[in-house]
């Protein structure tokens, strides 16, 4: 006879109780990056919407950048390190592939024994780990999650391509997700084009980020809008109650494509994060969250629509109530 | 079945929406890069309005051999369906 085991009860639902951000010291202006490629400050405004981007050093790894995004999401949410019980990095920059670096983070952060695991969905990474976490809460393996995302794409970046090294940069950001009687985080709405798996890739080990901007551009304008408005659709919100709208920071153009595609209301907040951060892949919703909130744009209950997309390519949306 | 002076005067639409392109200058012999200063990505505009308005699908290879507006006309004139 199949055995019926038994489940864990867990808790209706989870909210995110605060946010966390890194940005490494040394900030790259497009001047700096006109002296090393054939470029200028209006080209790279107008392609990519960019002025600056950070660039991390020796001493701020991945692990380094999480460790501090982390600790300042635990500091702003209130819970004690000893209080975490999984730890869910994002990234697809890893310095290496093994060990994966969350056991690390979490030890670093003085956190005994969480369950901790890398997660790869690129620029949709922190969206794929928000959903798990909120995920493993729902179900009971989990009371109180950390999600970072953390890159230092530049590791894997040539800088002598005119196509990739004005866009993207490095940094990290980190939620802190609790069980809680009343869903702050709305289902998620995830999805893969695994045939356009070639549009942006890292061919081996000693080879550069190589990108197909073109087909990026057209799908992340044309594709996504549907899973946007079924993320609201799936949180039991409608469009117009979206207060601040958060995509991922691939390139400016995109987020004004998607703004004017969604039709959202004209006094929604609107990240726009990577004027001054560049392309942080996983870290950049987590990144522009921190600052908008940090800058009083984003109040305390508003309702945000999260949208990551990028290499695989993959694609997460979902609503969340702000902390 | 749209003719050609509707596809041109279309195309002209699109080309002001997306890029500021004035109507009087998108000339059949004017190179889209060259000449009027549209860039890869609003080539990507541009195919996805055109697709919207005529009915026709662009996919990147073949935008990639479009480069003046008379190729984007003859593009369109060939595929609508």
């Amino acid at each position: 006879m199949t055995r019926r085991l038994s489940a864990r009860a867990g808790a209706p639902g989870a909210r995110i109780l605060g946010f966390g951000d890194y940005r490494p010291r040394r900030i790259v202006t497009n001047e700096e990056i006109s002296q090393r490629v054939a470029t200028d400050d209006e080209w790279i405004r107008t392609r990519v919407g960019i002025a600056e981007r950070r660039f991390a050093g020796d001493d701020e790894s991945v692990v380094d950048m999480s460790v501090a995004a982390a600790g300042k999401a635990l500091a702003t949410s209130g819970v004690l390190a000893q209080d975490i019980d999984t730890v869910i990095v994002a990234t697809c920059t890893p310095p290496a592939p093994i060990p994966g670096l969350a056991p690390e983070v979490a030890h670093r952060l003085g956190i005994a024994s969480a369950g901790a695991f890398d997660l790869n969905a690129a620029c949709a990474g922190f969206c794929y780990g928000l959903a798990s976490a909120a995920d493993a809460i729902r179900s009971g393996s989990s009371q109180n999650a950390l999600v970072i995302g953390a890159e230092k794409l530049t590791d894997w970046t040539d800088q002598d391509d005119r196509g990739t090294c004005i866009i993207f940069g490095d940094g990290a950001g980190a939620a802190v997700v609790t069980a809680t009687d009343s869903p702050g985080i709305g289902p998620v709405v995830w999805g893969s084009d695994g045939e356009k798996s070639r549009a942006i890739s890292v061919a081996d080990r000693s080879s550069f980020m190589e990108m197909d901007g073109r087909a990026v551009y057209r799908w992340a304008t044309t594709q996504l809008a549907d899973s946007a408005h079924r993320a609201c659709k799936l949180a039991g919100v409608d469009i117009s109650d979206i207060d601040v709208f958060v995509p991922h920071q691939a390139n400016l153009r995109i987020v004004d494509s998607m703004v004017r595609t969604l039709k959202l209301r004209d006094d929604v907040a609107v990240a726009r994060d990577i004027v001054t951060s560049g392309n942080t892949s996983s870290a950049s919703i987590p990144l522009a969250l921190t600052a908008m909130i940090e800058r009083g744009e984003v109040k305390t209950g508003d309702t945000a629509l999260l949208l990551g997309f990028g290499a695989g390519l993959t694609f997460a949306g979902q609503v969340i109530i702000c902390p | 079945m749209a003719t050609t002076e509707e596809i041109q005067s279309g195309l002209a639409e699109i080309l002001e929406e997306v890029a500021g392109v004035l109507p009087a200058d998108a000339t059949p012999e004017k190179s889209f890069t060259e000449d009027l200063d549209v860039d890869s990505l609003s080539m990507v505009e541009i195919a996805t309005a055109v697709e919207d308005k005529f009915g026709v699908a662009i996919p990147d290879d073949e935008l990639a051999n479009i480069s003046t507006v008379g190729d984007a006309v003859s593009f369109i004139e060939k595929n609508q369906s």
